[in-house]
């Protein structure tokens, strides 16, 4: 038992770990003060711009997760996320609005009422929006692995460009399909769950728990995945495929598994973004902010790290919102014109910057994905005298 | 039961290699003629006879941008997936050089030195819509779009190289590039859309009934002698041989005594020259549209796999095949499924032929 070397925590920090603690408290400075400032220091103004922000945060997060899925494990290039986000989202609205009206507004479904079959418990508050949320999902996974057939077998960049495809294919369609999902115009008045039981003012308090909640319950499901014997052979396959094949692992079938998953994953936070927004359009679903934006959460985040994933939807978005809040302040009129633009070169500037610099992100990979394992390494850390509860479970640094 | 089962596992396996062996030899001649017939059909066609031909200028553009492409992912291994905004940023330095216009404070400020301020440089010649000035601006727009493919080459590619880093990662690199470069065009010239020369150009009748633009001759012209150039640069000459040699094999091209930086260096210089003149030409035929870069990416993707990647013969044919079925598609469904089409004919290639037409072996 002794053989199993657990390296001891170094004396000395290294620039490493202080850098990323030191960036995101800049941030979460700039985000709270920001607006606090703006409001003329009001409290409740400030706090409920930032219940707005955690909640579109945890949105993206699920998007992050997703695609931490398909690129940071299985390894798999999806560069056609807002084809995912689309599908999510317009699934999600089918299922929870009520019938179309043809003169205004022409979709398909419109099942909201019918879906609210379980009398007495206020299902119409609740029911069609769990369906409508796994229905995102699963229709998304359906076409992750439609895609997956011709694609996942040859180069991994020709996944990226079918999906680009993909993406641009189902735009079209939603926009170009009138009595699909009402054209251009999208859909509005998407319901939203439990509306009826709160005020409105207070109601983003209360979406922001389910957010956070979704993205959690996410979170913890991909964790268990990732450290079990499933989540290994999806490391392994990334980091070698031929050694994986040769183990006897069906690669294709693994990577379309990941795919698939991660697929799943954006159809849920693109329902959940829905039934926030209270509407989806299709200028909401183009490559720039339906793609590249998570691309961007990702990189700096550290895929391959679930934690970093959702860190990086933390600081693009919070760099996000800095933008917008500079522009309400008395800047020059050449630079506040551009400011969305500039802070769009940042951020494709950021991606190669973070490749170069520091290509694991803030939060690296773990080096360890095994449930067994970690349980093990805390047992022999903390010897079973040690009271059990409240140790936290600490990766020891590399 | 142990031999029932070998022979049944036996005689699998041959039914498989049998449909692999079908599959590659009937393929391949079979998507030829498919794509023959339709070419045919869609030119004999009077319906669609003026779509085809529009679909051959728009193949020309598409022949370009995917010869480029297709240069760099042959050689540097990886999809650029800059190079639609690259084009389209190519397309607005030869705007910007030719017109001088940037975007102000308010609306546009006009440098004094356009090159349209030129005595008579935008006079057209023989029924253009534009003059010399533009040649010459799209060539100031090649010298810098190379210098910044080559900036950018050593800044990031080059480190990554260095690093010898996936080729996914290479890609998205590449995203983060495409997506300054999109910026630069937003911050320098704003979102809306741009053209060289404003008013409407009158189109000239040929026979069959089609009627054709002068500017669209001149871009089916540029292509095919771009076409030809590029193909007597990599068959006739050294700097050809020795590219040929690092997509065939970077590591043999390189124990041969071939420098490969020098190589990757006038690849992009190549590449850069392509995709400037792609992006002007872009804008003769349509305009000059910020949004249009990643999704223009799609059907240049799709003619340089078509045509196999590496060969820019193979991009020629593929790009016409893309141009034309985009537009005659036209006839058929809306207008707004033309990138619908491109992936369709993506997808269809990537199931029944990976390695393109030309069958190139993995």
């Amino acid at each position: 038992m002794s053989k199993l070397a657990i390296p001891q925590r170094m004396g000395a920090l290294k620039a490493n770990q202080v850098a990323t603690p030191l960036v995101v408290l800049a941030m979460t400075a700039a985000v709270v003060i920001m607006p606090a400032e703006r409001s003329g220091w009001d409290v409740g103004g400030t706090v409920s711009f930032l219940a707005v922000f955690a909640t579109t945060v945890a949105i993206f997060g699920i998007f992050t997760l997703g695609l931490n899925v398909q690129w940071g494990y299985a390894g798999v290039f999806n560069f056609g996320v807002a084809a995912f986000f689309l599908v999510g989202a317009y699934t999600a609205a089918v299922f929870t609005k009520g019938p179309a009206e043809p003169p205004f507004e022409r979709y398909v479904g419109g099942l909201g009422d019918k879906l609210a079959f379980i009398p007495f418990v206020d299902s119409d508050q609740w029911l069609p929006f769990l369906i409508g949320t796994l229905a995102a999902g699963a229709f998304c996974g359906v076409l992750a692995f439609l895609l997956s057939i011709p694609t996942l077998r040859l180069r991994e960049d020709y996944l990226a460009i079918a999906t680009i495809g993909i993406a641009e294919l189902v735009r079209n369609v939603s926009v170009e399909e009138r009595g699909l999902v009402n054209s251009s115009k999208g859909l509005v008045g998407i319901p939203r769950p439990f509306s009826d039981y709160f005020d409105p003012g207070d109601y983003k308090y209360v979406y922001l728990g389910i957010a956070v909640g979704v993205l959690l319950l996410l979170f913890l499901l991909v964790e268990r995945g990732i450290r079990s014997p499933w989540g290994r052979v999806l490391r392994a396959l990334r980091e070698d495929e031929l050694a994986t094949e040769a183990s006897g692992k069906n690669v294709f079938a693994f990577k379309a598994q990941g795919f698939v998953l991660g697929a799943v994953i954006m159809g849920v936070g693109g329902s959940v973004y829905a039934y926030e927004q209270g509407a989806a359009s299709p200028d909401t679903f183009t490559h720039f902010f339906g793609t590249f934006i998570f691309w961007a959460m990702l990189i700096v985040g550290g895929s391959g790290n679930n934690r970093g994933a959702i860190l990086g939807a933390y600081m693009v978005w919070g760099f996000w919102i800095i933008a917008q809040q500079l522009q309400g302040y008395d800047l020059p009129e050449v630079f506040k014109n551009r400011i969305f633009f500039i802070r769009d070169f940042i951020l494709g500037s950021l991606i190669v910057i973070v490749l170069l610099l520091r290509p694991q992100g803030l939060l690296r990979e773990e080096r360890r994905v095994s449930i067994s394992v970690e349980r093990r390494v805390r047992k022999l850390r903390h010897p079973p005298r040690a009271p059990p509860a409240g140790q936290p479970a600490e990766s020891p640094p590399d | 039961m142990a031999t029932l089962e070998a022979a049944y596992g036996r005689l699998r396996d041959q039914l498989r290699d049998l449909r692999r062996v079908a599959g590659h030899v009937i393929a391949g001649p079979a998507l030829w003629v498919l794509f023959a017939v339709l070419a045919v059909y869609s030119a004999v066609n009077p319906d669609t006879r003026q779509l085809f031909v529009v679909g051959v200028v728009v193949g020309s553009i598409y022949a370009l941008g995917s010869m480029g492409l297709t240069l760099t992912y042959g050689i540097l291994k990886f999809g650029n997936f800059a190079h639609g905004d690259m084009m389209m940023l190519g397309g607005y330095f030869a705007f910007f050089a030719l017109t001088g216009q940037i975007l102000g404070e308010r609306g546009d400020i006009e440098a004094s030195w356009g090159l349209d301020s030129l005595p008579a440089a935008t006079d057209g010649i023989a029924g253009l819509s534009f003059g010399y000035g533009l040649i010459i601006a799209t060539v100031v727009a090649v010298a810098a779009m190379s210098a910044l493919s080559l900036g950018i080459d050593r800044a990031v590619y080059r480190t990554l190289r260095r690093r010898k880093s996936g080729i996914v990662i290479f890609s998205i690199a590449s995203l983060g590039v495409a997506i300054a470069a999109r910026s630069v065009i937003l911050i320098f010239w704003g979102p809306d859309p741009r053209v060289f020369v404003s008013g409407i150009h009158p189109a000239k009748s040929l026979p069959f009934d089609i009627t054709l633009k002068a500017d669209q001759m001149f871009i089916l012209g540029a292509a095919v002698t771009l076409t030809i150039l590029v193909s007597l640069l990599l068959y006739r000459t050294k700097l050809g041989k020795a590219m040929r040699a690092m997509s065939d094999n970077p590591d043999l091209a390189r124990i041969s005594g071939i420098n490969t930086e020098r190589i990757i260096r006038w690849t992009w210089i190549i590449g850069s020259t392509l995709v400037a003149i792609a992006g002007v030409l872009l804008a003769l035929q349509s305009q000059l549209n910020p949004q249009l870069g990643f999704v223009i990416l799609l059907p240049l993707f799709a003619s340089a796999i078509l045509g196999g990647v590496g060969s820019p013969a193979g991009a020629l044919v593929g790009a016409m095949i893309v141009g034309i079925s985009q537009e005659v598609s036209i006839d058929y469904f809306a207008p707004g499924y033309k990138p619908g089409v491109a992936f369709v004919i993506l997808i269809f290639i990537l199931l029944l032929r990976p390695n393109g037409l030309f069958g190139a072996k993995a």
